[in-house]
């Protein structure tokens, strides 16, 4: 099947308009007799299913957690980026468009990039009238600040908890909508299968965690809503939750999965400290607005800060390799993601590594500590301040801004970072790729939505501060909205999707057999044993930087880790009961397919672009030597999978990139 | 350190539930609690037995996931976090931990140390909202100010996670910290004050019906919220229903 993209004609900044004004639409007499099910209610499916029930049609929306509120979007810190530019600092719909496509390495679609930047004032309009406390300054208008990448500031904030308070604007919508009985709520349950009639998506097969049991739901039409597919890395800053499986059950059912290799790597992680680590803790970006990263100049300070004979602060300015100021003088510490994560890795593997894993670089407030300090001794008015003063001042200051962050990381480290910098390490996060979907975010299944970080559309091969959020929401509030009423408008006359057909008794079998091999299987190893597994070749040989002959390990040790799964994995307990290790049998039985594809899409890729890079394709000479080397003439392109069985066999449909509206250009940061 | 584990095991929500020992070793002091209880199942699974259930999310902090009473206490004996934030550095080798669930008549145990919190989402749908359509027409973020002062205690209140510890400290069971901070974050922004009197009524109305039990002003809730929710905003949320009863 040939791709279609369906963006529609004409010039770009028209192009949503236009579409809008000419899709088909269902009147609301006729909506109260259509369905949707949305699968996972982050910021996505969240604003989807509110959106969706406000206009009128009937929603399912299903969480695997007790609350819709506690998707893992709550955890987003930092802020989420709109085209306000309130501060006049030269914002402009287009400029975050532009960003947007060049932060994203020039690998996504244009005509989505500006429709998301077209929306994205629209966003901080609803979310305020919902009531989401954003940061203000004392004239009460809205406060900004800048992340990674940029050059304005458009980053609205609440404190260190935007995507929380995101997502609770997003929960009281859906609440008010629950109330009225136009949300049907499905807490703790799964979706395990999607139900395809006639080529169409109309169902679902779900199990409620709380009992076990299996459970057939239909619709018109089928959103996923998902999340990311992170923790096939085991460790990364998902939540233990955060799985694959819906996105995967649709790609094995004809959604064809793109770009898998865009994996974001970020760069303010936690570092690591043992074998029994279950996840690692970002601390939002924004902390490199204020905080300089560097590691020792000497190696000689690199082993005795490792052997604890010297602390950072005994280092003097000159000791300090500040490598960010160094490489980039323009952009400085606030490179984007990738670029920050690839030069601390960089670092690391040269030997500077601060702390015995060596895998950690220090984030440094000292400077914006005393920076901040003068600035408020003139403020207040205070002559010839002390050094001590100043600190205390500027402390005042920097916790204001950081707080939240500063006491989290100190919790879990037991280090004051007000005292001594930070140890940062980068960590998985978000992945860009996911499940390929048109201008209307339907994938190749006729009828099947995907939204949010589970599609793969509008960060390209690398995704900005504050964008995640952005995207989440534009899709969810604005987007998805109308175009799926171009879908259904064909469905008025439908009625009631019966769930007794041969369809759903196949798919509800399936799931089935695969629960029951699961507990009668009775082998020797956890399930967390093969997850950590696959996690470890992935992040050696699939994470930071990739070869080729790596990849090929890749693909063939997964493969001998997924036999070995279905051999010997052992889950406990019965299948009708609440189980935690039979869901994450399923999870990871998916993560062990997905990591394959995910291999072979890196091998495939044979140039450097955002997250994903090549150490066969680096910029040999001149200014940009070692960095990143995209390849436009052969690589400018959606790579779309479709499942052929096992993933190894899978096949490669592209989706071509066009870039009319902006110029092909190298990234360049310094 | 090598620890005791006393921890309420129970079937389902209609089975007898009974505290049984369990011992693990080894356990680093940079450890999470919930690190500790994954090395716990992963020895369970091994032995061939039915690991521990719990309930668990982000793993840092901000989901409202995880629960457990630790030793008498929500969230455990630190201050400010959730369980999952919780280290073993708190600990002492040799220690015995009592591990149970946050026990409260609206929080029914489903299985071990799981309970179902849904009353808290019955609340929320009675009137934890603001009545405004998606539509993209919605008036400029900036059309009306806030005054930073309000907007900030807004946002205080907001933080809240809806973990419970305020219910399973409480000794009468109360959700009013919960109900009050959900109130205050909406009494304290001009958009939420439109539809403040019916939200307050609803609210605390849909709170007697799930079974929380009433305030009497200990303030043990306020000193396990693992994020500093004030009492201030139980008492705003007084002042709001008397508001809105006459």
């Amino acid at each position: 099947m040939a791709l279609d993209s369906k963006v529609p004609g004409g010039p770009i900044k028209d192009k949503w308009t236009n579409y809008k004004d000419k899709i088909n639409l269902v009147n609301p007499a006729n909506k109260r007799h259509i369905d949707v099910i949305v699968v996972g209610t982050g910021l996505a499916g969240g604003s989807a299913s509110a959106t969706l029930a406000e206009l009128g049609y009937n929603v399912k929306a299903f969480a695997y957690q007790d609350s819709p509120r506690r998707a893992h979007s709550i955890a987003a810190q930092g802020g989420i980026n709109a085209a306000k530019n309130y501060q006049g600092d030269g914002d402009s719909t287009y400029r975050l468009f532009y960003d947007t496509v060049k932060g994203g390495d020039y690998r996504s679609r244009e005509a989505n990039v500006y429709r998301l930047a077209e929306v994205s004032a629209n966003i901080i309009d609803q979310c305020v009238a919902q009531g989401v406390p954003f940061a203000r300054d004392y004239g009460g208008l809205l406060d900004n600040r800048s992340f990674g990448g940029v050059l304005v500031s458009r980053t609205f904030y609440a404190k260190g908890q935007t995507g929380q308070q995101l997502l609770l604007g997003a929960y009281s919508a859906m609440n008010r909508q629950i109330a009225r009985g136009k949300i049907e709520m499905f807490n703790r349950h799964e979706m395990l299968d999607v139900v395809v009639v006639d080529g169409k998506a109309r169902g679902i097969i779900a199990r409620n965690l709380v009992t076990g049991e299996i459970e057939r739901h239909s619709a018109h039409a089928v959103v996923i809503a998902s999340g990311g597919y992170g923790n096939v890395y085991f460790l990364s800053t998902n939540a233990m939750g955060s799985n694959a499986t819906a996105a995967w059950k649709i790609h094995k059912k004809g959604a064809y999965f793109a770009n898998p290799c865009y994996t974001q790597i970020h760069p303010t992680c936690i570092p690591r400290s043992g074998d029994y680590q279950s996840k690692l803790t970002l601390m939002s970006e924004s902390l490199r607005n204020d905080g300089r990263i560097w590691v020792p100049k000497n190696m000689e300070d690199v082993i005795a800060i490792r052997e604890g004979r010297k602390k950072p602060t005994d280092l003097s300015e000159d000791e300090r390799d500040y490598y960010l100021e160094r490489r980039y003088p323009a952009f400085g510490n606030l490179v984007p993601r990738d670029v920050a994560s690839r030069a601390a890795k960089e670092r690391c593997d040269a030997g500077y590594g601060v702390n015995a894993t060596g895998e950690a670089v220090y984030l440094d407030f000292a400077s914006a500590i005393e920076r901040y300090g003068k600035e408020q001794a003139k403020i207040h008015n205070i002559q010839n301040p002390s050094k001590e003063k100043i600190i205390e001042l500027g402390e005042k200051i920097v916790e204001a801004k950081y707080g939240n962050l500063f006491q989290m990381y100190e919790k879990i480290v037991d280090e004051n970072p007000y005292k001594t910098p930070m140890m940062i390490y980068p960590a998985t996060h978000y992945t860009m790729g996911g499940v390929w979907v048109d201008y209307n975010l339907m994938t190749t299944i006729p009828g099947c939505y995907c939204i949010g970080e589970a599609n793969f559309s509008d960060h390209g091969a690398n995704r900005l501060g504050a964008s995640a959020l952005m995207q989440g929401l534009a899709d969810g509030y604005f987007v998805l909205p109308y175009t799926i009423g171009d879908y259904l408008s064909n469905d008025i006359r439908t009625g009631k999707i019966p769930t007794d057909s041969p369809e759903f008794e196949e798919a509800e079998k399936a799931v089935q057999d695969r629960i029951d091999f699961f507990i009668n299987n009775k082998g020797s190893k956890s399930v967390d044993y093969f997850h950590k597994k696959l996690g470890k070749v992935m992040w050696d040989k699939v994470g930071m930087a990739r070869n080729e002959k790596g990849l090929k390990e890749a693909m063939s040790e997964i493969k001998q880790i997924r036999e070995e799964f279905w051999k010997e994995v052992k889950v406990p307990g019965i299948a009708n009961e609440m189980n935690p290790e039979l869901e994450k049998a399923g999870r990871v039985a998916d993560f062990l397919e997905l990591g394959e594809l995910f291999a072979k899409d890196a091998l495939m890729r044979e140039e450097s672009c955002g997250g994903h890079f090549r150490e066969e394709s680096v910029e040999e000479s001149g200014e940009q030597k070692g960095e990143a080397k995209r390849n436009d003439k052969d690589f400018a392109f959606v790579a779309a999978w479709e499942y052929k069985g096992e993933p190894a066999d899978a096949v490669l449909h592209k989706e071509e990139l066009e870039f009319k509206d902006i110029e092909l250009k190298q990234r360049s940061y310094k | 350190m090598n620890l005791t584990l006393k921890i309420w095991r129970q079937k389902d929500a209609s089975s007898k539930g009974q505290m049984v020992d369990y011992k693990v070793t080894d356990i680093s002091e940079h450890m999470s609690f919930l690190e500790m209880m994954d090395v716990l199942n992963e020895q369970l699974i091994n032995a061939g037995e039915e690991p521990v259930a719990f309930d668990h999310d982000c793993r840092e902090g901000i989901c409202g996931m995880c629960s457990m009473y630790i030793n008498g206490e929500a969230h455990g004996p630190d201050r400010g976090v959730t369980t999952c934030q919780l280290h073993m550095r708190m600990f002492k080798d040799g220690d015995t931990i009592t591990i149970e669930p946050f026990r409260a008549a609206a929080f029914p145990v489903i299985k071990d140390l799981v309970v179902d919190r849904t009353a808290f989402e019955r609340i929320q749908q009675a009137g934890g909202y603001i009545s405004v359509n998606t539509s993209g027409n919605t008036q400029d973020a900036n059309a009306i100010p806030i005054s930073k002062h309000a907007a900030d205690e807004a946002m205080d209140a907001a933080t809240c996670i809806g973990c419970g510890a305020c219910v399973a400290t409480c000794k009468n069971s109360s959700a009013m910290l919960f109900v009050g901070a959900k109130v205050s974050q909406y009494a304290l922004l001009p958009q939420g004050q439109v539809e403040a009197a019916d939200r307050v009524r609803n609210m605390v109305e849909q709170m007697d019906l799930e079974g929380f039990g009433n305030c009497t002003n200990t303030g043990a809730c306020e000193v396990e919220c693992p994020k500093g929710i004030s009492l201030e905003n139980i008492a705003r949320m007084n002042r709001e229903l008397m508001k809105a009863s006459i």
